[in-house]
């Protein structure tokens, strides 16, 4: 489709933003399925501006502190820890 | 015959004693159940236990029901056949070449089959009343707000809800009192399902209701499924129901503003997954970026990476507004024109699907035509209405859905209307 609001960089740059790693046959496939698609959500440009009634009010509980999981629960499904800490990583 | 339901049947005992006692339920696997493994559908979860039960978990132990295991669902929710479960799909135990409809295709599936007594799926956009239509189950999506999702594992927060399935109305509301209340651990609960008696609502007594028809939902559905859905309504009519045509404009854009909100969502739910403190690892070589991205490149299929990117890109700079903003809109009309149309009906009526349950891998290849199919049930997520699916007929030896909507909070009145279906 000639007039696809979307090519194969801004696929790939979406990937980079979500994190998420592609092959170039996943490019290739989603740019033009999210062709497709983009396009049929276009038609949102046909809805008119709504005036949002909503009431809302917060929700709001006492700031007490409460049982949660221990140390040992909360590390469980990590691949790996160390010291009591999960491990990742580099982050540079 | 294997319709590949159960991800795994391993038993938890319920209380000795409760309103649910001697009733097996199956639970969907995106529902935490401690110490049992909870995968979401998806690779990336393969391997994780839930350290704790969600509410829903809880109260249908404390009710005495035995949960016979964890069932089978699109990977993350995401899909309206069970197909996209990392695991394989389930069958439809009504004819196994055809798909049980989804996400929680497992949950009706185990109910069609005499599996399960009752079973807990959860409705984004439809996923408690596609399988429940195409499987020939009752399913109940219940206002936004009166069941926990504590322990749900999200998909698109705003949208979802948990909701029962069974083979009678009567089986899924008695379900639905145990399950609904106020909860502590989630702050978007309500207090109108506290101390609710919504099995008592099951007495099939409908003279004097009024009934909405929505003409909208009927226009591009099949026509063996309209036939079999007016000579339900007709049959309402029959015991003493009014009926009444309605038309909303808005719903034309439903399933657009529906895709943006939910993919939107998803792409932010799902950024938790990044292989460190649960889920996947993409190993410890490189910068991090790198090796999450890896973990997600492994862990997730193809309709995850798709909901996830496509989110993204309707939340990135420029295209926010176009998007995203017009979506909220779009909402917000939509829950107007439903607000609009109960000052004048009790309920509204609609097909729950517009097609027959299509065969196994007929409908993967594209999509948008998947999302289409969602015609029907994504208003109500979108209104945060209450909605159940009853079995209408069959068409061609296939079930056919009949959805009944209600008013916010609105319970009793579907499944009065519902159980009157039955009769």
């Amino acid at each position: 489709m000639s007039d696809s609001p979307v090519d194969a960089d801004a696929v790939r740059h979406v990937a980079d933003l979500a994190r998420v790693n592609l092959d170039e046959e996943d490019v290739e496939t989603f740019t033009e399925q999210f062709g497709d698609i983009l396009s049929y959500f276009d038609a949102l440009d046909e809805v008119p501006a709504i005036d949002r009634e909503a009431e809302l009010v917060n929700v709001m509980r006492p700031d007490e502190v409460t049982d949660g999981l221990s140390q040992d629960e909360a590390l469980q499904n990590a691949t790996e820890t160390e010291d009591g800490f999960f491990k990742g990583p580099n982050v540079s | 015959m294997s319709y590949n339901i159960f991800l795994n049947e391993e038993q938890i005992d319920g209380a000795a004693d409760g309103p649910l006692s001697g009733m097996t339920i199956a639970i969907k696997d995106n529902i935490s159940t401690e110490g049992v493994a909870t995968t979401c559908g998806s690779n990336m979860l393969a391997s994780y236990v839930p350290p704790y039960d969600a509410t829903v978990v809880s109260k249908i132990k404390d009710a005495g029901a035995t949960i016979v295991g964890k069932v089978n669902m699109d990977e993350f929710g995401m899909g309206g056949t069970t197909e996209t479960s990392a695991f394989g799909p389930t069958k439809n135990p009504v004819d196994p070449e055809r798909v049980p409809g989804g996400s929680s295709g497992g949950s009706a599936a185990a109910v069609a089959a005499g599996k399960a007594d009752l079973a807990i799926g959860s409705d984004t956009g439809g996923s408690v009343r596609n399988p429940a239509a195409f499987c020939g189950v009752v399913g109940i999506k219940p206002t936004y707000g009166l069941v926990s999702r504590y322990g749900l594992i999200a998909y698109a927060n705003s949208l979802e809800q948990i909701g029962p399935l069974a083979n009678s109305v009567e089986d899924a509301a008695r379900l639905l009192d145990v399950i609904s209340g106020q909860d502590p651990h989630d702050g978007t609960t309500r207090s109108q399902g506290d101390n609710s008696a919504y099995a008592d609502a099951a007495d099939g007594d409908v003279s004097g209701m009024t009934i909405g028809v929505i003409r909208d939902l009927f226009d591009g559905a099949d026509e063996r499924v309209v036939e079999t859905v007016e000579q339900s309504i007709e049959a309402l009519e029959s015991q003493g129901a009014e009926t009444v045509d309605v038309s909303l404009a808005s719903l034309e854009h439903a399933v657009q503003a529906y895709y943006v909100i939910a993919m939107s969502e998803a792409s932010s739910n799902l950024a938790r997954f990044d292989g460190v403190r649960y889920g996947l690892s993409g190993g410890y070589d490189g910068n991090w970026n790198e090796t999450f991205a890896d973990a997600r490149e492994e862990g997730f299929g193809d309709e995850v990476k798709r909901r996830i990117l496509l989110g993204t890109y309707a939340l990135s700079a420029g295209y926010h507004d176009k998007y995203y903003k017009k979506a909220q809109d779009a909402r917000a009309w939509v829950r107007q024109d439903f607000d609009n149309a109960f000052s004048d009906v009790d309920v509204l009526a609609s097909p729950t699907m517009p097609v027959l349950p299509p065969k196994l891998g007929e409908s993967l290849s594209d999509p948008l035509q998947l999302y289409l199919m969602d015609a029907n049930t994504v208003p109500v997520n979108l209104a945060n209405l209450p909605a159940i699916s009853v079995p209408a007929g069959e068409a061609d030896g296939l079930p056919v859905g009949l959805q009944l909507i209600g008013p916010q909070f609105g319970e009793e009145s579907i499944i009065r209307a519902a159980s009157a279906v039955e009769n």
